[in-house]
């Protein structure tokens, strides 16, 4: 499938899913993050952890569904050969113990110190965070997966959340439909910019500052 | 004798009490017990469960501890999601109800603290957000965290799949999740099964909770 008929959610979801390594236990975050699994490497393992329980998630068979197997957005799921159940304290244990390779979420808003804000807009949304606060403390890595703007076109790659945060100073690495971006050391740095973007969009639509890398490349999403 | 009829929940729940309640969405709620208790004439309950349900369309289809909200039973709801009930949004924003709202990985670990003579757990999950307001910092070789107290109940409602008469339980699937631990961490626990079977037909090595902390029994009704 080229690039030109996915979806913004769908270039994410492809881009993201490039960096799971053979091996890696993830956890992909309700929403956007999910799609993630669509476009997994087939020639490589890799093992999706879900927070209500599931140890091995695969799709959902079309036959033989089950009302209590389900991932964590409630949706229904199928279940890898030696894929296991666990209770959510073991569940969480996994995830706050370092036992995750990398977790993908979505954000409102991420700031060039690596803090994320995703879980409550004061007085609009209070959602809760549910597991997404332990996730991020945990994890190994966290990607977020967002589109680059709001939806009133609005910067969400920040100097410095407004949001209240999730986490301090925990983000890895932003990918958006536009761009990637690393982020170590309380610094942003600019890795990949996708192939029908260019630099100067990047600057328009990204508040924070960040460092242009060196090996800077195009990605295609192939 | 452990097992009951619903009618005896009436000698067993109170108003003003606190209750735990498992399930992770719609999945793994002791339905029959919340549906009587939705109909019993109590009032102010404490409620501690993951998240308050799925807000059903038409709303009287609604399942989980949502119903008790829309039946006015609640008085405080400690949860670590909130965000796919609107009632529960619109009850705390029009202040009829308190909401607590603890990281998942948090709330786990407090009712397990709570259920084994824990002074408390600490955890990096919340450090420098709004979670930390009012709580302990905790420096351990180095490396902060939350001091995170023991949460405790009057009665745990749970959902097993399989129980023998004296209470051993095995559960399915993804519907485990927080129903093992709220069953360490309650003065009475009364817990629902699909099916009741007999002393000895349980394998000791499959059973996930055992028979000395569950004190009721129901079977489910259709």
């Amino acid at each position: 499938m080229s690039n030109q008929q996915l979806s913004t959610k769908e270039k994410i979801a492809k881009r993201v899913a490039k960096e799971f390594k053979d091996g890696d236990v993830v956890n992909l975050g309700i929403g956007m993050p999910t799609l993630v699994s669509n476009y997994i490497d087939p020639n490589i393992s890799v093992f999706v952890q879900s927070e209500n329980g599931v140890v091995g998630v695969s799709k959902a068979s079309a036959t033989e569904k089950s009302p209590n197997l389900v991932n964590a957005g409630g949706a229904p799921v199928g279940m890898i050969k030696g894929g296991v159940f666990i209770d959510s304290l073991t569940s969480f244990a996994l995830i706050r113990g370092g036992h995750i390779d990398a977790t993908v979420l979505g954000g409102l808003q991420v700031d060039q110190a690596g803090n994320l804000a995703n879980w409550m807009v004061p007085g609009k949304m209070v959602p809760g965070m549910g597991g997404a606060m332990d996730l991020v403390a945990g994890t190994k890595k966290v990607i977020i997966a967002m589109e680059h703007v709001n939806k009133k076109g609005e910067a969400k790659i920040l100097k410095e959340c407004t949001l209240p945060l999730t986490a301090q100073g925990v983000v890895s690495m932003i990918i958006t439909e536009l761009a990637v971006f690393e982020c170590a050391n309380g610094q942003l740095t600019l890795t990949e910019i996708s192939e029908d973007s260019h630099l100067e969009e990047i600057k328009a639509k990204t508040e924070a500052t960040f460092v242009v890398s060196e090996k800077l490349h195009k990605h295609k999403g192939e | 004798m452990k097992v009951i009829k619903k009618e005896e929940l009436s000698n067993l729940i109170k108003s003003n009490q606190t209750l735990m309640i498992g399930g992770f969405m719609s999945i793994g709620i002791p339905e029959t017990i919340v549906n009587y208790l939705s109909e019993m004439p109590i009032q102010d309950l404490t409620i501690i469960t993951n998240d308050t349900g799925v807000l059903k369309n038409p709303v009287d289809e609604q399942i989980g501890v949502g119903k008790l909200l829309l039946h006015k039973k609640v008085q405080k709801v400690i949860a670590s999601h909130i965000g796919m009930n609107a009632e529960t949004g619109r009850q705390m924003i029009a202040k009829e109800i308190e909401v607590e709202l603890i990281p998942q990985g948090t709330l786990a670990e407090r009712i397990h603290a709570g259920g084994a003579g824990l002074g408390g757990i600490l955890t990096p999950t919340g450090l420098g957000t709004i979670v930390q307001e009012g709580k302990e910092v905790i420096t351990v070789d180095g490396q902060e965290y939350l001091l995170e107290k023991p949460l405790q109940a009057d009665v745990a409602l749970i959902k097993a799949h399989k129980a023998d008469t004296y209470g051993n339980l095995v559960y399915h699937q993804a519907a485990r999740n927080f129903n093992p631990v709220m069953a360490l961490a309650a003065k009475t626990v009364i817990v629902e099964v699909d099916e009741l079977i007999e002393l000895g037909e349980l394998n000791p090595e499959e059973v996930i909770t055992p028979f000395i902390v569950v004190d009721k029994i129901l079977v489910k009704e259709d």
